[in-house]
């Protein structure tokens, strides 16, 4: 099974809950916490990958608490004109999803490893890494 | 005896379509197959390819005059200063130089999304550039204040001049400090989590002739995507052989200054370049031709990845306090596998350099020599090589 990429949004209220925690225990679902960041509001964001059979019941204890929940829409897209293949990039990406094709030293792209962190965005000396909305 | 050839000899082979040509890398499987006595005999002409940052890349460039003329004190491109303390109308527009509006890294780690070498790669794309003038006023150049477009084709001369280019040899990159840094060569992690590497190794140009016998003042090479020349050495040419232990390492420190005409090279090759919290540059395409005149210059021509090494340098304290020293010397082999070994800690690498890029710079000057499009030329004077032992000196404080 793949896993659901969403964002939640929450208020004031919500970001001293553990609702991670609820997911994983009550609804038994794997989640990956791809981002998560509380501002000085201390309303919160937090973009997940959850996997497991009881996913919508877990999301709609979610929604019923009053978090925002939405799927994740943005992705990452090479510009396949301005990359020119250095590999910059491919130390520093966290799950691989840009990764090296030895012996030939090519850079390759895999979007369905890619977690939206923005990272390669901005360590591209190039910028030819790029969010779609 | 061993083979001796002599450039008018290869190119009468050239031109008649009869010299054997190979990339560097070709050279490297051939040697293996035939050793080297024969691949020196049969090889002709090797070719060497590398594409990286050059920070030290810029252009001169002739506007031609206005009405009423002008002699420009100040100019900027796109946002741009470029440096007109020359003549009336000519400027010099740096690689490095940033966007005068842009907060460099006082919005830490600075993104340094255009700069010199941005311009540069959208004046050979034949894009639109604003030029910005403005003058204190003479009784010849009357004029004070010019704000327009140009574009490559409008101004009279665009030479590409770039100062130091095609690094011998360079760092390999990592960070000891617990802190993310931001350098010239790219993203570090703390705790040297990655490494960063520069140079395309058995294709790079000037790994290939450590001793500079082929490759001196007027060698015409591949650059930008067009043709250009050698001009001099680079600044900072410390040409050196590495040695630990009586073991040849490989060369580092030579550098080249190179110089063609900006009008026929092409955006592929001269491309804007951003470092993070570091700055804006110009990653540049050079491909040199060695002519295999003998065995000697066949051998390092032949050179592998896995005989050139590059010194591990923490760039967390060690480089910006310039300490000397490294933390030892790894091959390129090691590098282009992914992983290294410092210290006892496996390290992830990554090159800032594009192999493939470079190994089609290589293939692009062997089709140029094939169809005696492109001779080679003799130096007319040799670069300083490892055993003129130049000394590198550092700025004095009193």
């Amino acid at each position: 099974m793949s896993p659901k990429r969403i964002v939640l949004r929450f208020g004031t209220d919500i970001s001293v809950k553990p609702i991670v925690y609820r997911l994983v225990k009550d609804y038994d679902l794997v989640v990956n916490i791809v981002k998560a960041d509380v501002n000085p509001q201390k309303e919160g964001t937090m973009i997940l990958e959850v996997t497991g059979d009881q996913s919508e019941e877990g999301l709609n204890y979610l929604r019923n608490l009053g978090v925002s929940v939405q799927d994740l829409k943005q992705e990452i897209v090479r510009n396949e004109e301005k990359c020119v293949m250095c590999g910059a990039c491919t130390g520093l990406c966290p799950t691989g999803a840009l990764y090296m094709e030895r012996p030939s030293m090519e850079v390759r792209f895999d979007g369905d490893q890619c977690i939206v962190c923005r990272l390669c965005t901005k360590v591209c000396p190039m910028r030819a890494m790029e969010v779609h909305l | 005896m061993g083979v001796e050839k002599t450039y008018s000899e290869i190119n009468a082979k050239i031109k008649a379509g009869h010299a054997v040509v190979v990339t560097a890398e070709e050279l490297i499987a051939l040697v293996e197959e035939k050793g080297l006595s024969k691949a020196a005999q049969e090889v002709d002409v090797v070719t060497t390819g590398t594409f990286a940052p050059m920070c030290s890349s810029g252009a001169f460039l002739s506007f031609g005059h206005t009405t009423p003329r002008m002699k420009m004190q100040k100019v900027w491109l796109n946002g741009v200063s470029a440096y007109a303390g020359i003549a009336a109308v000519d400027a010099y527009i740096g690689a490095a130089e940033i966007q005068e509006d842009d907060p460099l890294n006082s919005n830490y780690p600075g993104e340094f999304r255009y700069g010199g070498g941005h311009v540069i790669q959208d004046l050979v794309a034949r894009k639109p550039v604003k030029l910005k003038a403005v003058a204190y006023g003479t009784d010849c150049y009357p004029r004070r204040n010019l704000e327009t477009t140009i574009s490559l084709d409008d101004i009279n001369e665009a030479i590409l001049f770039n100062p130091r280019n095609a690094y011998q040899n360079y760092n390999c990159a990592v960070n000891l400090t617990d802190r993310v840094i931001y350098t010239y060569m790219g993203m570090l992690k703390p705790h040297m989590e990655n490494a960063n590497f520069s140079t395309s190794g058995e294709l790079s140009p000037l790994l290939k002739d450590p001793h500079f016998k082929t490759i001196g003042v007027g060698t015409k090479i591949f650059l930008g995507g067009g043709v250009g020349y050698v001009a001099w050495n680079g600044t900072q040419h410390f040409p050196s052989m590495i040695d630990v232990d009586g073991k040849e390492l490989g060369s580092s420190g030579g550098t080249l200054a190179v110089t063609g005409d900006l009008k026929q090279m092409s955006p592929r090759w001269l491309v804007g370049t951003s470092y993070l919290g570091y700055g804006a540059t110009l990653s540049v395409g050079i491909g040199v031709p060695i002519p295999i005149l003998n065995e000697e210059i066949a051998r390092y021509a032949a050179k592998r990845d896995d005989e050139l090494f590059a010194p591990v340098v923490d760039y967390g304290a060690a480089y910006p306090s310039f300490t000397p020293g490294n933390l030892g010397y790894v091959s390129y082999a090691e590098l282009k596998s992914g992983k290294i070994r410092v210290n006892g800690k496996e390290i992830t690498t990554a090159p800032l350099s594009s192999m493939p890029r470079a190994r089609e710079i290589a293939s692009t000057l062997k089709d140029w020599i094939q169809k005696g499009e492109f001779l080679l030329t003799e130096p007319v004077k040799t670069l300083p090589s490892p055993s003129d032992g130049i000394v590198a000196h550092s700025i004095k404080e009193a």
